[in-house]
């Protein structure tokens, strides 16, 4: 069996087994559901049948959300010493993050399927922009994947979960917020790339139907990134 | 699957946890390390099995260095870390599992693997139970047949026994010794008995230096050649067996330990035996020879005598 699999199917069990799996999923639908149907900028104020609300919401619950998920990761395998047993196991570095990201992944686009019915009702109710909403989708799952690389990467450097928790919301924040208040305040060259390195950006066009190449290639060169990142931090616990 | 250490050295910071040390073990054999706390014996082993990158020096395992070769090699090294950590969230049996399954062992097989270690390792009663609720005897045994399951072959056990009672530490020397047989096995302890009843050969490391290498038997002999005979004498005057003692002309030094019951204890000189000349001397002298034993140097001794410097 390929060592990356073997490696999410145990970090998904484990989520599941410590009831993380299923608080989380509560917390995730329970703040979504909350924001899109019953307060806030909610569904039925706006007259229109589109998921853009809920979209709205959920990058910002997926910015607790993910987190939560990736900060024992790496970190509490370095506190408890597993991390020597799984890197002197036949696993490459790569394999070993490949597999941690995939359970993560997996999780989030569990959580995301949970969120269907809302597609199917505010499509009973009105007439719903079927591609539009599926793009948002794909951008809330690419989202979900630049996140939980960054948070990753928080749990690799350190061997406290809640230090891990914290910076991968920290990250998250920059790349959410301060780097498009920044960019946008900031003139020329400088402002521009900060504000093209803005997560809402290239979410925004996602989410009302548009799939621009840049967009997707943003999502998946900062999870790279991220990932790579990791890969080096864990290879120089070796050093 | 011979290992072969070339002079291996590793630096944290300034200091050198290893420091140029050369030495081979080959299949079948047994080496025990041994050595002060902080001696080099856990970082040597986590170059080994490539925990740690080898940055001065080379290990050669089977003829491949393990600079670029580190994947393909760590299939074949069993590995029990020193603090033996584990996932004790998991299931005894779905623990085993999940690590042959890393060790690429046969997805059809590992059923049987996972049983044959269970079996092995008697953990048979406590197969199902989550680790942690396991005592940390039953997780050392844990640890020993994740280290085992892939059938590897070479094992690198990092104080395999602690934690175990007697009982337990008696089977599982026994288990490394019938292991022993066919694979490369280097295993560390501060348990000096242990090693003499479980190793062919022994290291002993201090400050990152090798500073002996052989069996316990060569080991004792280097550290003190000269034969020491315990002698009880009987019907005869203290003093005067005393000096005919002295006046044997293979004997060097004569220590009293019992005045009243006329025991002592003769070092000879070096490459002499005194058994003989002392029970001529006896017979001559009509005295009842009650005890005579040679006393071997303790291995605690050689390595107190190797370490403490």
């Amino acid at each position: 069996m390929n060592p990356i699999w073997t490696i999410t199917k145990r970090e998904l069990a484990s989520f599941f087994d410590s009831l993380i799996a299923y608080i989380l999923l509560i917390i995730f639908l329970g703040f979504c559901g909350i924001f899109t149907w019953l307060t806030g900028s909610d569904i039925f104020l706006m007259g229109q049948a589109s998921l853009q609300g809920f979209f709205n919401i959920a990058i910002w619950v997926l910015l607790f959300f993910v987190p939560a998920l990736t900060m024992r990761m790496v970190a509490e395998e370095k506190k408890s010493g597993t991390i020597e047993l799984l890197l002197t196991k036949a696993v490459t570095d790569r394999q070993l993050v490949i597999g941690k990201f995939l359970a993560c992944l997996l999780l989030v686009i569990i959580a995301l399927l949970f969120t269907l019915p809302y597609y199917i009702s505010v499509s009973m109710l009105g007439n719903i922009d079927h591609g539009a909403t599926w793009c948002g989708y794909l951008g809330l799952t690419l989202m979900g994947a630049a996140y939980i690389a960054i948070g990753l990467f928080a749990s690799s450097i350190t061997d406290n979960q809640i230090v891990a928790f914290l910076l991968a919301i920290t990250f998250g924040v920059v790349f959410m917020v301060v780097l498009g208040f920044v960019g946008n305040s900031l003139p020329g060259f400088i402002g521009e790339t900060l504000s093209y390195l803005d997560f809402r950006g290239h979410f925004g066009s996602m989410a009302r139907g548009v799939i621009d190449t840049k967009d997707v290639v943003y999502f998946l060169s900062v999870t790279a990134l991220g990932l790579l990142l990791t890969e080096v931090i864990i290879g120089r616990l070796r050093t | 699957m011979n290992i072969k250490i070339q002079n291996l050295t590793k630096r944290y910071g300034e200091q050198k946890a290893v420091d140029d040390i050369s030495f081979e073990v080959k299949t079948g054999e047994i080496l025990g390390f041994l050595g002060p706390n902080g001696a080099g014996k856990t970082t040597t082993m986590k170059l080994i099995t490539n925990f740690l990158e080898v940055q001065e020096g080379d290990i050669i395992i089977n003829g491949k260095s393990v600079k670029g070769h580190a994947d393909t090699l760590k299939r074949h090294i069993g590995y029990l870390p020193e603090h033996n950590p584990l996932y004790t969230d998991m299931a005894v049996l779905d623990y085993l599992a999940f690590c042959a399954a890393l060790q690429q062992v046969p997805k059809n097989t590992i059923p049987n693997k996972v049983r044959e270690m269970v079996r092995l390792c008697g953990l048979d009663r406590e197969k199902h139970k989550r680790i942690n609720e396991l005592s940390k005897g039953y997780r050392q045994r844990v640890g020993l047949a994740q280290a085992m399951i892939h059938d590897p072959e070479i094992l690198i056990l990092d104080e395999p026994t602690t934690g175990l009672d007697p009982n337990q530490i008696v089977e599982i020397r026994e288990l490394i010794r019938q292991l022993g047989r066919q694979k490369t096995v280097i295993l560390s302890t501060h348990i000096l008995p242990e090693v003499e009843a479980t190793c062919d050969r022994i290291l002993i490391i201090n400050k990152g230096k090798i500073v002996a290498d052989g069996t316990s038997a060569t080991l004792r002999k280097q550290a003190q050649g000269k034969e020491v005979l315990r002698v009880q004498i009987e019907d005869g005057e203290n003093e005067t067996v005393y000096d005919a003692l002295q006046n044997v002309y293979t004997t060097e030094l004569i220590d009293i330990v019992d005045t009243a019951k006329n025991v002592f204890e003769i070092q000879s000189v070096a490459d002499m035996s005194s058994k003989r000349e002392i029970f001529k001397l006896c017979a001559e002298k009509g005295w009842v020879l009650t005890e005579m034993t040679a006393l071997e140097t303790k291995l605690e001794d050689i390595f107190r005598d190797l370490t403490l410097n």
